[in-house]
């Protein structure tokens, strides 16, 4: 059992500087080696509004924001308004008491009100209530105030010694005041001996980019997708990557294509609205069989939707991206962490089988901050390119013919789209001599040779069409198939995909602490190719299976019954635009076992 | 605004006997009607590959869809046939993967003019070191015959029966200023003329639009060889400064019973995208560096999560 299991909410308007705090809190933590995993509620605008953080943390792990609210920090009324309700005993409320005022509040909550005039002097900043509070927060947690001190040193460090001498102090007299006044939380903030990273399921996939050796990304702004340009754009000249913002997604994906193309690994990123410019790009890099990797990162739709908002609603779009068909790799990365992961290891099959590699991710995971092992992130990933012949031999498989260095599809001595059995022929790229061909949207011949326009070739055709999609079976070969959690015997399977691996699993454990349910959990990580053997062998033998997912159709749900006629017996969706809470899956599970519902759409307690 | 600095000797990859225009053949026979001015295009991009002596395999044609769009077919070099409009931007990411490849796109004017210009205006103003040639022939020729985005005023297409009521584009003002920093028109009627200007586009260390008249003989009646005949006039007939943008553009938008061709705008002050880049500045093509991240760029991004 861990010792502590704390969540701590901000909330205040945009502009407040609640993300401070925020990163300052979630330093502290990390560097005593505890977990968090941090859920920043926010709206599309850029000053007001209401925006709501919640950081949680443990010696334990923690996979997602958790149930309940340990203390709120209440930077102006509407916050307090809101959310003072959602307070239960033992939790602390901060708000400065010139100018916030506090409601009716439950019994057994400690309702802190600081005088934040009086505890900041002379100084005039009207961010002071944020670096008093955490000055209180700290205290109350146990931590010495040289802690705080040394992470404020670092994040003014830009502003010069007068800004941090002006931040410490404040910070000071809010860690004495609480000393005084105020009673602190029931345990201390343990003190572990390995620290932790923290960091975004974004940036998590720009630094898988650059592990896995990207070396062009591009793309068009869109929320919750922006992280990725800003951190590839961050790290552009430091780490040798060609980094351009450019005029559209549909311009995005091609020029992704065009320096794949050239030879290196070329990565873009967007959302859904994004995603939808770049599916006809998608089919060309299938066709062409050019590997690149897209990554789409979703949030609420339909069509603008609500683009602050998380939501597992492009699941179809990814699946049907594009006219006609075609093979492609898609991957539902299940954690921050496995944000990192996931892009080296779809490089190395998009490589393998030149084919378009998508990653679906979600504003819960790119946006969510976490805690990280460091020594769980491998920067130096294995790196397989498959059959690439570069002009300078790099990747072991020649440098091209330099004795016929104008042959090719010319005089076939290289055929780009040989018909092989696996599918996959050796892949050369401009600049290679001896290897010249076009790559062309047309169908073609196995030189590249079109066959679309003059004489169309119904078995040229067809032997093309198959040699592409049979490398989907290699794919399915070798990729590893999703595994269970949990006992067979179960009563209940739950089952779900991608993003919302960390709260299923802990709604799996809080069923067997609380309720004495025994559940198991089977996530699918992996959604082209699918293992509908493997998944099958599994689900067949469960008792009962809930299909859990964050949109309103139930769009894996229908995926797997179309591959497999499956067909779950219940059923837990969430299309609000917040992301589930543990107890959500809790309450769902118990109502449907007890027989009352098979379907169940929780209903959002935190009003953000 | 005048030219300033001197262009750079270009790298010229040949081989001792040197290349000639047969080199840059594909095997596959065009399939254009006979007569399209197509033929001439492909023929003169040929010829001015082989007279700079750049190497097949160091040579990249990007296309886009439409007729002109098959051109990377009937080459041999290394080609890409890729989506309607989309040339420009699988040719701007081909380009920085590897900056030592020449880079042409070719395409019409429905796809650079119409469904591309997005793209077009970008590349113009990003100045990437492309050569762009459009076969423009007035018309959408693959679809059978609808009005495009430079069919003149009142021509009668199949999708305007009436003839059509939208002003034109007129790609030389655009392109001048767009941004593109060597702005040309040719004639596939004068082929000579087109050489030059297509190798003056290649040599040029930026982004390069050559607008070539390329009647079509099957859909444009209006637009023909002997309407383009009595009406094109060489800007160079004319000592014409393609270093004085106003006049540039002055002759740019001369439309009527002259129509100026040749080089019109031309700018060497402004570096090509790549070059601005430092990350191009040493180690070759990005295609053919070391992936990955070395143990002093790991220790340092894992600091940075700490």
């Amino acid at each position: 059992m861990p010792k502590v299991d704390y969540a701590f909410a901000i909330g205040g308007e945009a502009g407040q500087g609640i993300a401070t705090p925020g990163d300052i809190l979630a330093r502290i933590f990390v560097r005593r080696g505890l977990q968090l995993f941090a859920y920043n509620a926010y709206q599309s605008i850029i000053r007001g509004g209401h925006i709501f953080l919640t950081i949680r943390t443990s010696d334990g792990p923690v996979r997602n924001h958790g149930d309940r609210l340990d203390s709120l920090m209440a930077l102006n009324q509407d916050t307090m308004d809101r959310h003072l309700r959602l307070m239960g005993a033992g939790s602390s409320v901060f708000f400065d008491i010139d100018k916030v005022k506090p409601g009716a509040v439950a019994a057994g909550v400690q309702l802190c009100a600081i005088p934040v005039k009086q505890l900041s002097g002379t100084s005039t900043n009207k961010l002071n209530m944020n670096t008093i509070s955490l000055g209180v927060m700290l205290q109350m947690l146990g931590v010495d105030f040289k802690t705080l001190e040394d992470i404020l040193a670092l994040q003014f460090k830009k502003k010069g010694d007068a800004v941090i001498a002006e931040n410490v102090g404040v910070a000071k007299a809010g860690y004495d005041y609480a000393a005084a006044n105020f009673k602190p939380f029931k345990t201390p903030l343990p003190l572990l001996n390995k620290p932790m990273g923290v960091t975004t399921g974004n940036n998590a996939l720009g630094l898988g980019g650059a592990a896995a050796g990207v070396k062009f990304y591009c793309a068009y702004p869109m929320s919750p997708s922006t992280g990725v340009l800003m951190w590839m754009a961050r790290h552009a000249r430091q780490l040798g990557i060609m980094v351009r913002q450019v005029e559209d997604e549909i311009s995005v994906a091609n020029m992704a294509i065009g320096a794949a193309h050239g030879g290196v690994r070329a990565m873009c990123a967007t959302s859904g609205g994004g995603f939808a410019l770049m599916t006809e790009a998608l089919g060309t890099a299938s066709m062409m069989e050019i590997p690149m990797v897209c990554i789409n990162v979703q949030r609420a739709g339909p069509s603008t939707g609500v683009p602050t908002k998380t939501e597992q609603g492009d699941l179809w779009q990814v699946l049907g991206a594009g006219q006609g068909d075609y093979p492609r790799l898609i991957v539902a990365p299940t954690s921050v962490a496995d944000c990192f992961h996931s892009v080296p290891e779809m490089f190395n099959y998009a490589d393998k089988f030149q084919v378009p590699g998508i990653i679906l991710t979600d504003l819960l995971i790119s946006e969510g901050t976490a805690s990280v092992d460091p020594d769980e992130l491998n920067l130096q990933p294995k790196i397989d390119r498959g059959s690439l012949i570069l002009p300078n031999g790099a990747n072991g498989h020649g440098n091209g013919d330099v004795a016929n260095p104008s042959g090719g599809a010319i005089d076939g001595s290289y055929l780009r789209f040989k018909i092989t059995k696996d599918g996959i022929s050796p892949r050369a790229v401009p600049g290679v001599p001896g290897h010249l061909h076009v790559v062309a949207s047309d169908e073609h011949d196995e030189d590249g040779g079109i066959i679309s326009d003059e004489f169309t070739n119904p078995h040229k055709r067809r032997a093309m069409h198959e040699k592409r999609m049979r490398k989907m079976d290699g794919a399915l070969a070798v990729i590893p198939p999703p595994k269970l959690v949990g006992p067979a015997t179960a009563q209940v399977t739950l089952l779900g995909w991608g993003s919302t691996d960390g709260v299923i699993r802990e709604a799996v454990e809080k069923l067997a602490a609380e309720e004495g349910i025994v559940a198991s959990h089977l996530q699918i990580r992996w959604l082209v190719p699918l293992h509908c053997k493997e998944i099958m062998e599994i689900l067949s033998k469960s008792k009962k299976v809930i299909m859990i997912e964050n949109n309103f159709s139930g769009q894996f749900e229908r995926y797997l019954r179309s591959e497999t006629g499956f067909k779950p017996h219940g059923h837990v969706r969430k299309y609000d635009g917040e992301p589930f809470a543990p107890h959500h899956i809790v309450h769902a599970v118990k109502e449907q076992l007890a027989g009352k519902t098979t379907v169940s759409i929780p209903e959002q307690e935190i009003m953000v | 605004m005048s030219s300033t600095i001197a262009e750079p000797p270009v790298k010229i990859e040949a081989r001792p006997e040197g290349f000639t225009a047969k080199d840059y053949k594909g095997k596959v026979h065009p399939d254009w009607c006979p007569g399209c001015g197509d033929f001439s295009v492909l023929s003169t991009l040929q010829t001015a590959l082989s007279e700079l002596g750049l190497a097949p395999h160091k040579v990249a044609i990007v296309s886009g869809i439409g007729c002109s769009s098959n051109l990377p077919g009937y080459m041999n070099t290394y080609g890409m046939h890729t989506l309607h409009g989309r040339s420009l931007p699988v040719a701007t990411g081909l380009k920085f993967a590897n900056h030592e490849l020449t880079v042409v796109c070719t395409g019409g004017d429905g796809d650079g003019y119409g469904i591309g210009v997005g793209h077009l205006i970008h590349a113009m103003r990003r100045n990437m070191d492309l050569t762009y040639i459009v076969m423009d022939n007035q018309i959408y020729g693959l679809t059978t015959g609808q009005v495009s985005p430079t069919s003149r005023l009142g021509m009668k297409t199949k999708s305007t029966p009436h003839g059509s009521v939208e002003n034109p584009i007129n790609p030389i003002p655009m392109a001048i200023n767009g941004g593109a920093t060597y702005v040309a028109r040719g004639f596939s009627g004068k082929q000579k003329h087109l050489i030059e200007l297509i190798k003056g586009g290649i040599l040029h260390k930026g982004f390069a639009i050559i607008d070539v008249f390329s009647p079509c003989v099957t859909y444009n009646k209006d637009n023909t060889y002997p309407w383009f005949n009595q009406r094109v006039k060489m800007l160079d007939e004319k000592n014409h400064d393609v270093t004085d943008f106003h006049k540039a553009l002055d002759e740019g938008y001369k439309w009527g019973e002259e129509i100026p061709i040749g080089l019109f705008w031309k700018r060497t002050d402004l570096p090509a995208l790549h070059a601005l880049e430092p990350i191009l500045d040493e180690g070759g093509p990005l295609a053919t560096r070391p992936l990955g991240l070395n143990a002093d760029q790991g220790k340092s991004l894992i600091k940075e999560l700490l």
